[in-house]
């Protein structure tokens, strides 16, 4: 052990320092990742922790503008813009302000920024002649001593093409690919249903579990064109100005066909040499050490294009030193190592020790972090702000709620008892003490399906929720339990009775989290009913079965949640979409159907943010509150944690390739390191000398054990 | 010997069978191919049609036992169970459901939990071994009542206490080792010794109490009476006679343990982030992935085999009287 030790704190720098000691100065980010990412092909991926890597690398063409809100899309590959045209049934252009009915078909036209190239890879190596690829005809010999992709001696680089986008386009239609938006995109990409099924066609079976190299070049697709070498065209069917968002995630990043014609060599996959774990992209960083069971490692792309730090942003920006480094080429780091960390524990302590760089913050050590001021607002804890911790905090695009099934007799229908029921019982369920209890107050109460930083969202009075809520000193209340009981009253279950049995109204909760730390929850949830009487009978079960039950449409009332997929109303209102429901095989899984609601949602989504888009909006969301198929339950706040040496943080939840504009101070960052991380040794003697005076009086009985004599 | 060595082989293939088919049953009964269709491809947009094609890409659009649509021995060999489990047996474990190679990451992932359970295993064995000869010199003394206790109190308590008591005293009060993490080569030292610490000191209570009963098993045997009679140093006893003899129920014991150490610990390696096979095969019940789950699962049972072979053998090493036949 004493060994051990020694060589642990060997060099200079503290002994609990898990990082090299002469990494100490340079320009890395310090993360971790708790679970691994199960796919890196773009065409794939579709998690946050997933697009935590590959947002680095791959480059849509746009980009989500760093600082400004609400919202805004910007050009990252592209000079500008998309230009969009519409064109009738016929064939013939359409003005931007022609109706939407009248649109048969949108054009994208994206132009690329010429000079933009890859990252180093082999699939892009050539001869010296540069006429052949040298790693795309490779024999087993090839690959004698090859077990990662730094193994191939060569790397090469070549320009960033239209092509490359149309290529990944067609990659989507792939059905062997199981992109998660395929079946999304058959609605909106012309040609796109009848690409998937000529590939289907067309494509060569798989051999030992590996499909051969299948070259979408040759494949037509009307779908996505490419009009010359830096540009390309996007053909949508009919208006849908939501697209432009689907532009900006990675799902339409480049794909250069040299790399799907390496990655489908034989041999490769065996050794997890897959395009599904070795990105290829353009992005400020390339994925150089990709090991999912131990750490993941981004460095800096030596061809990244010379983007430049935003210029401007929000008025309170300047202010809090976020333009300081306008204008800077990014990315301001070299490198950023992600550790696997699943415990919430160790990555906790590592971070108070200053190794890694930021942090959420766990339940159980919410308290050590976070308190309320008198006035409710979160701040940090002396002991944080001693470290130079900072708090930065935003509300999610996302939403928690409790739905339910509109084709439950009891409960559902579209009758006023139906309807008065759901809402008491919406008033009874007290979102605001979930949020309290359960989230440490980390979320803000739901008036409406929209949350803050999305059009459509309105603030204070006129974002109220009036059949739930009133408006007293200048905040939402909660009605109370006896305007529940007395809409329930109305209702006919005077009480919380049912007329029929004279019992108490029985409900069924179906519950996706049956294990011990959903129990409280459950309990909760059952106390919210019992004041009115009702009694709730919970449907514990996993999560597969919870979906099952929703697919199915068997459930009662339940709560879920949404994600924003893009910043747009249409991305929460589609939830209550009629023609959406869950039973049909869509995402609504309230199965609400509305005509009213349906031909407002219709009008809403074709239309572009103004005055009008918000009129329907808010009539819109004055349906659903009087229907009630949804009890809005609450935003999600995400709290994060930064050191002092981290720079130009601003939560941005919609961009994934936030990376390239941190800035670091690697210098204090040691030096903090070594202060806060002194060895305490003498616990170590003081237990030697506690051993050693134990051991004494054993010795001593040893001895006279060995001279007495026997009797 | 080798006929007693091929017998048992012999006898392993139905075990082997029937520990396959109860994962596979255990599994089927919680999870549907639909389910783990849905966890691959996610939550969210999932189509039928992307389900049905996951699962025609990954063989699981057969029946699970019983083809009754196929005939002769269709009817058992074009099922999920049939074609995922026969080329476990030629040790193929295939391409984990999310498409990582089972066989590759099992052989780079075996090698940090031997680099943990291999120093436990040594330094408990040594601890243990040395701790309940002490208490045996001084058995019917404060010493031997006192530690008792220690061990029976040191037993109770979750492993879970140690790992997190162990990074909060020696990582995080003290500074002295990384709280968590790993690394390759000279460098996963430091990231060792916590564990290793931790899982010695977790095994003591247990090991030690084992390791006296066996002691003390032997204290009172007639050749100990006879060398303590013959005037030897009560010393000289222990560690020449009493220990030479404890030893073969010890030693056939850690035989047994061996082949196991492949497979990791479960809670440590996760706590400590370290990339082993116990982790790897939590990841994978946690993410459904029942290539992997099943993999391991045969591993384990495999190896298990393994050592309780290996045990027999050492049985006729370290005891002349015993004959394999």
């Amino acid at each position: 052990m004493s060994l051990s030790l020694g060589l642990s704190g060997c060099g200079d720098g503290a002994w609990n320092n898990p990082y090299p000691a002469s990494e100490a100065r340079a320009k890395t980010v310090y993360s971790a990742f708790t679970e691994q990412p199960k796919h890196l092909d773009p065409v794939r991926a579709y998690s946050s922790n997933e697009y935590a890597f590959i947002g680095q690398v791959y480059e849509p063409p746009l980009q989500y503008h760093f600082l400004k809100r609400p919202y805004t899309l910007v050009p990252l590959t592209s000079t500008a813009m998309p230009e969009v045209r519409y064109f009738d049934a016929e064939g013939a252009p359409l003005p931007d302000s022609a109706p939407a009915d009248q649109i048969a078909l949108s054009e994208y036209r994206i132009r690329l920024r010429p000079g933009i190239h890859y990252q180093p890879h082999p699939a892009l190596a050539r001869d010296a002649t540069g006429a052949s690829y040298l790693y795309h005809h490779l024999t087993p010999a090839d690959l004698r001593g090859i077990e990662d992709l730094g193994d191939f001696a060569q790397q090469g680089t070549r320009e960033l093409i239209a092509e490359d986008y149309v290529y990944q386009i067609k990659r989507l239609a792939a059905p062997w690919l199981h992109s998660p938006i395929a079946g999304l995109m058959k609605k909106h990409l012309l040609d796109f249903a009848e690409l998937s099924e000529r590939l289907a066609e067309a494509a060569p079976a798989p051999v030992d579990g590996v499909r051969p190299f299948v070259d979408l070049r040759t494949v037509p697709f009307r779908g996505a064109e490419v009009l010359d070498r830096y540009s390309y065209r996007i053909h949508i069917k009919g208006r849908y100005p939501q697209f432009q968002y689907w532009l900006a995630m990675l799902f339409f990043s480049p794909m250069p066909w040299e790399a799907e014609a390496f990655y489908a060599q034989p041999g490769l996959s065996e050794r997890n040499i897959t395009l599904d774990w070795y990105p290829l992209g353009t992005g400020a960083f390339m994925l150089s050490e990709n090991n999912p069971n131990l750490r993941m490692v981004l460095e800096r792309n030596p061809h990244f294009h010379g983007e430049t730090y935003p210029s401007e942003g929000m008025a309170q920006d300047r202010a809090a030193g976020l333009l300081e480094d306008a204008g800077q080429p990014l990315p301001l780091i070299d490198k950023a190592i992600y550790a696997l960390e699943k415990e919430s524990i160790p990555y906790w302590n590592k971070f108070l020790q200053g190794y890694y760089d930021s942090s959420g913050i766990a339940s159980d050590a919410f308290d050590q972090a976070i308190q309320f001021s008198a006035a409710g607002d979160a701040e940090l804890t002396e002991p944080l702000r001693e470290q130079g911790i900072r708090l930065a905090t935003a509300v999610n695009t996302s939403i928690w709620y409790m739905g339910f099934n509109m084709l439950d007799p009891i409960l559902g229908g579209d009758s006023e008892r139906a309807r008065l029921l759901r809402r008491a019982i919406t008033i009874a369920v007290d979102f605001g003490e979930y949020i309290s209890i359960f989230a440490n107050g980390r979320a803000l109460q739901a008036q409406g399906m929209i949350p803050p930083g999305i059009f459509g969202y309105q603030e204070g009075r006129a974002g109220l929720n009036p059949y739930i809520f009133d408006w007293h000193q200048g905040r939402a209340e909660r009605k109370s339990i006896a305007a529940a009981r007395a809409l329930l009253a109305e209702a006919g279950y005077p009480d919380g009775r049912d007329p029929d049995t004279g019992r108490p109204l029985t409900l069924y909760y179906e519950a996706m989290d049956a294990g011990p730390d959903g129990k409280a929850r459950l309990n909760w949830m059952r106390k919210q009913f019992n004041k009115l009487g009702i009694e709730l009978v919970v449907r514990a079960t996993d999560y597969n079965r919870f979906q099952d039950k929703m697919r199915e449409g068997t459930g009662q009332i339940f709560m879920w949640g949404w994600n924003a997929d893009y910043p747009d109303p249409e991305n929460f209102f589609f939830l209550l979409y009629g023609p959406n429901a869950k039973v049909d095989g869509g995402e609504n899984a309230f199965n609400y159907r509305n005509p009213d609601f349906d031909r407002l949602f219709e009008r809403m989504r074709v239309m572009d943010d103004g005055p009008e888009r918000q009129a329907l909006i808010d009539a819109m969301t004055e349906i659903l509150r009087r229907d009630g198929p949804v009890a809005f339950g609450f935003f999600p706040k995400a709290y994060s944690l930064y050191h002092q040496w981290v720079g130009n943080v601003k939560p941005n939840l919609m961009a994934n390739n936030t990376l390239k504009y941190r800035r670091l101070d690697p210098q204090q960052r040691a030096e903090q390191r070594v202060a806060w991380n002194p060895p305490v040794l003498w616990p170590l003697g003081l237990l030697v000398l506690l051993l050693l005076l134990g051991a004494l009086p054993a010795w001593q009985m040893a001895r006279r054990r060995e001279r007495s004599r026997a009797l | 010997m080798m006929a007693y060595m091929l017998r048992r082989v012999a006898y392993a293939l139905p075990i082997l069978i029937g520990v396959n088919l109860i994962t596979f049953a255990l599994f089927f009964v919680v999870n549907s191919p639909d389910d783990m269709a849905r966890m691959q491809l996610g939550d969210k947009r999932v189509t039928e049609e992307a389900i049905d094609t996951w699962k025609a890409e990954h063989g699981y659009d057969q029946p699970l036992f019983i083809n009754a649509q196929a005939g002769g021995l269709g009817v058992l060999t074009q099922t999920i169970f049939f074609q995922k489990s026969l080329k476990l047996f030629a040790f193929d474990f295939g391409a984990s459901d999310s498409g990582r190679d089972i066989g590759n990451d099992i052989a780079q992932r075996m090698w940090p939990s031997l680099a943990i359970a291999v120093p436990v295993l040594l330094l408990g064995l040594a601890l243990n071994i040395s701790y309940a000869l002490m208490i045996i010199f001084f058995r019917a003394t404060y010493v031997d009542v006192g530690s008792v206790v220690l061990l029976v109190a040191m037993m109770s308590i979750s492993s879970l206490f140690y790992i997190i008591g162990g990074q909060f005293l020696i990582g995080k009060l003290l500074h002295l080792v990384p709280i968590s993490g790993y690394d390759t080569g000279f460098e996963a030292i430091k990231f060792l010794i916590l564990p290793v610490i931790v899982s010695v000191i977790a095994g003591i209570g247990t090991g030690t109490r084992l390791y006296r009963t066996f002691f003390l098993e032997e204290i009172n045997r007639d050749y100990v009476r006879t060398a303590r009679a013959k005037g030897l140093p009560e010393r000289v006893v222990l560690f020449r006679h009493v220990l030479r003899n404890a030893l073969i129920p010890i030693l056939t014991g850690v035989v047994a343990v061996l082949p196991l150490l492949f497979m990791g610990a479960l809670i440590t390696e996760s706590f400590f982030g370290v990339p082993g096979l116990g982790s790897y095969t939590i990841d994978a019940i946690s993410r459904q992935d029942f290539a992997i789950v099943r993999a391991m699962v045969f591993l384990g049972s495999v190896l298990y085999i393994l050592g309780l072979i290996l045990t027999d053998i050492s049985y006729t090493l370290v005891d002349p009287r015993v004959r394999l036949s």
